[in-house]
């Protein structure tokens, strides 16, 4: 099997105007998040006894794994059914997964309160079946090292061979090229049981995170308050996994000035109609079946983000990308996929914050500066992670032939800074 | 009212299989089950003396306050919660028919039956005890706060404004005590009958002889004798308790929904085993295809 692209570092200079105000905007959330850790929950969250979770759950660790999802959709169409032409968008996919939980693990550290004990999960005797918490927590951990493990043929690819740190850490070199010769020996046999794993641990964290507040069906809006919702969870994060990458493929082209493969992106956002189509089916269906439909007319905060949800999340973008002429279009690609994204997220934030009616609530939450600012500033972390990981590792691809020029002793781990 | 109230301590002293000992634990039923005890709380017969309060934050040190400060009956104007420093709170509730008719109600944790707290606990720090507490265990606990969203009664308080070792604080039901075979302090300081303390099979005998007894004065409905599978700690109320801040739930406890999901989910690991089977299957199956096609061309 020939493939006409090849994976290549991006090359261009880490700092342009827009990386310099992302860059500003994390070191805003870090500062955020050192007055979390050294002020505490009450003082730095809106968080209390009436609102135990708030943005932070919702955004930094639920949304994020659903906007991970491109790792495992794409790990199953390309790996598992072979569609070989979509080779290309395996490594971003699965670089933007391997970031994602490991901002959805750090995301959840700055939320718990005694975050040092979080290896208490992992202890045998601490084991607690019954609680979905313990199943997402366990699933997204190995997953995690899953993801990471997927990751390494990239790293090989990029440095066996070449590993040459400078002067105070060349000693290390040895030992560097050791263990990525052992790697690349062993891994090419393994790494499509990894890949399947993580297609499996996927699906069963993604769909738990849509378990946990059935535990609370007395404080739970009828509109998210159904038995289904795991699958309806899972469903949407399979909806939002190519879109998610035909964004990030976009985005990238434009930063790199690169030409969009428009013809594959096109092609995967032929899947993306159905897929949300399957879930819109599924959520208007059990709508009528418990009856909610009152609900959806209450002309609520509830009923009205529902409504934003379904129309602009979902219906919107069906229609956009069942359209040739849009889905063929830069920007209808882009609008739709940015939607179901946009989409996706407020689903999640909907059923962990909007949907969530404590048994005595005097007002509503809303979150404070503090957490918005630590919300945006992992997002900011990822975006430059992610910018820093594709010049350093062969991520993206570019047609044979167009691959920036060679390193002249192409050995040296370069800074990208 | 006085002659209620003999009623009442006759009532109790009939259902009590045990002798009373001394006046101050009049309200105590002693048990020679092995069943869980609980608490009858009775808001029809509670003056709202606050003295529970007291005997509680001196219990577990939360407040150095006087006994003659929880006099400050203040307090009703607003309806409080418990939260982390205050285990337990007395509010106000009014007949709507006629709001002249002021009741008290005491609040703590419930110690359900079948605790959604306990379930939804992702290291097992919160357990029910086999006396009929629930217990929570700092040294577990890694501070998640899901217990507090899982709570039907939105008990569980956490210490917000402590940036290290914040801990999730509630009622204990005085385990210690109970364990010793002590009531707990706030029914131990209770003037009258309002709490009594005793296996909660009897406390349930004793809430229904008090309706048979007293024909009008209560709302049929023992609270928590069934609500989310059942609670240790009950009530008995003058009105309808959806007039009251109980909240109205159904009989179902809440944790078998999730667990049979879960439990569906990882029966012996087959479901994840068998999905690992079938998407290894396609992959080989597929991938044997394609390699067939490409030897043909």
């Amino acid at each position: 099997m020939s493939h006409h692209e090849i994976a290549v570092p991006m090359k261009a200079k880490f700092f342009s105007t827009g990386t310099k105000i992302v860059f500003a905007i994390m070191l805003a959330g870090m500062a955020a998040v050192a007055y979390r850790f050294i002020a505490g929950l009450g003082a730095a969250t809106n968080l209390d006894d009436q609102y135990p979770w708030g943005i932070w759950i919702a955004i930094d660790v639920a949304s994020g794994v659903a906007l991970a999802a491109g790792g495992f959709t794409t790990a199953l169409l390309v790996e598992i059914f072979h569609k070989d032409k979509y080779h290309a968008i395996i490594r971003p996919a699965l670089l933007t997964a391997m970031l994602g939980y490991t901002f959805v693990a750090i995301g959840v550290t700055v939320d718990l309160g005694r975050y040092y004990n979080i290896w208490h999960v992992m202890l045998p005797d601490m084991w607690q079946g019954n609680s979905v918490l313990f199943e997402v927590g366990m699933c997204v951990m190995i997953y995690l090292t899953v993801l990471y493990i997927e990751f390494i043929p990239v790293v090989v690819e990029r440095f066996k061979g070449k590993v040459n740190l400078p002067s105070p850490l060349s000693f290390l070199n040895g030992i560097i090229e050791w263990f990525l010769s052992i790697a690349d020996r062993t891994l090419g046999r393994f790494v499509s049981l990894f890949v399947i794993a993580g297609v499996v641990l996927s699906c069963m964290h993604q769909s738990s995170l849509g378990t946990l507040m059935l535990i609370a069906p007395f404080k739970t809006h009828v509109l998210w308050n159904t038995p289904i919702s795991p699958l309806l969870f899972l469903l949407s994060a399979i909806a939002v996994g190519f879109p998610m990458v035909i964004f990030e493929s976009i985005l990238a082209s434009r930063s790199f000035k690169l030409k969009p493969e428009l013809g594959i992106l096109s092609s995967l956002a032929r899947y993306t109609p159905a897929l949300l189509g399957v879930y819109l089916g599924i959520k208007i269906g059990d709508i009528t079946i418990r009856e909610a439909w009152p609900a959806v007319l209450e002309s609520s905060p509830q009923s009205w983000s529902w409504i934003v949800e379904m129309v602009f999340g979902v219906i919107i973008p069906i229609i956009i990308l069942a359209t040739p002429r849009f889905r063929k279009s830069i920007g209808g690609l882009f609008t739709a996929a940015t939607m179901v994204i946009l989409g996706v997220a407020l689903n999640r934030i909907n059923y962990f914050v909007i949907a969530y009616k404590p048994v005595y609530a005097d007002y509503p939450y809303f979150p404070t500066f503090i957490e918005i600012l630590v919300t945006v500033g992992f997002i900011s972390a990822l975006v430059l992670l992610y910018r820093a990981c594709v010049m350093i590792f062969p991520v993206i691809s570019v047609p044979v032939g167009q691959e920036p020029k060679k390193e002249e002793d192409g050995s040296r781990i370069t800074s990208p800074f | 009212m006085s002659l209620d109230r003999r009623k009442f301590l006759g009532i109790t002293a009939l259902s009590s299989a045990t002798l009373l000992t001394g006046s101050t634990h009049a309200h105590e039923i002693e048990s020679k089950t092995d069943e869980v005890y609980g608490v009858l709380v009775d808001t029809v017969v509670c003056i709202g003396c606050r003295k529970c309060e007291w005997a509680c934050n001196q219990e577990h040190g939360l407040s150095d306050k006087d006994l003659k400060s929880y006099e400050d009956k203040s307090v009703f104007k607003e309806h409080r919660r418990p939260n982390a420093s205050a285990y337990t709170v007395v509010n106000e509730y009014r007949d709507p028919a006629d709001s002249s008719k002021a009741y008290s109600m005491k609040v703590q944790c419930m110690h359900c039956n079948e605790p959604a707290c306990v379930s939804a606990c992702i290291v097992g720090a919160l357990e029910k005890n086999e006396l009929g507490s629930v217990d929570y265990d700092a040294w577990k606990c890694i501070g998640c706060r899901y217990c507090i969203i899982a709570c039907p009664f939105q008990v569980p308080a956490y210490e917000y404004e402590n940036p290290l070792t914040p801990q999730i604080r509630k009622c204990t039901f005085c385990h210690e005590r109970v364990a010793k075979g002590e009531s707990p302090a706030c029914v131990s300081i209770c003037p009258n009958e309002a709490l009594t303390f005793g296996p909660r099979s009897k406390l349930i005998d004793l809430a229904h002889s008090r309706f048979k007894a007293n024909p009008g004065r209560y709302h049929e409905h023992v609270y928590g004798e069934n609500e989310v599978g059942g609670t240790s700690w009950m009530y008995l109320t003058a009105v309808d308790t959806k007039h009251t801040e109980l909240p109205v739930l159904s009989a179902a406890p809440l944790p078998p929904l999730t667990e049979i999901i879960q439990h569906g989910i990882f029966k012996s690991f087959v479901p994840p085993l068998a999905l690992y089977a079938l998407l290894g299957l396609i992959m080989h199956t597929i991938g044997d295809k394609n390699e067939e096609q490409e030897v043909k061309e």
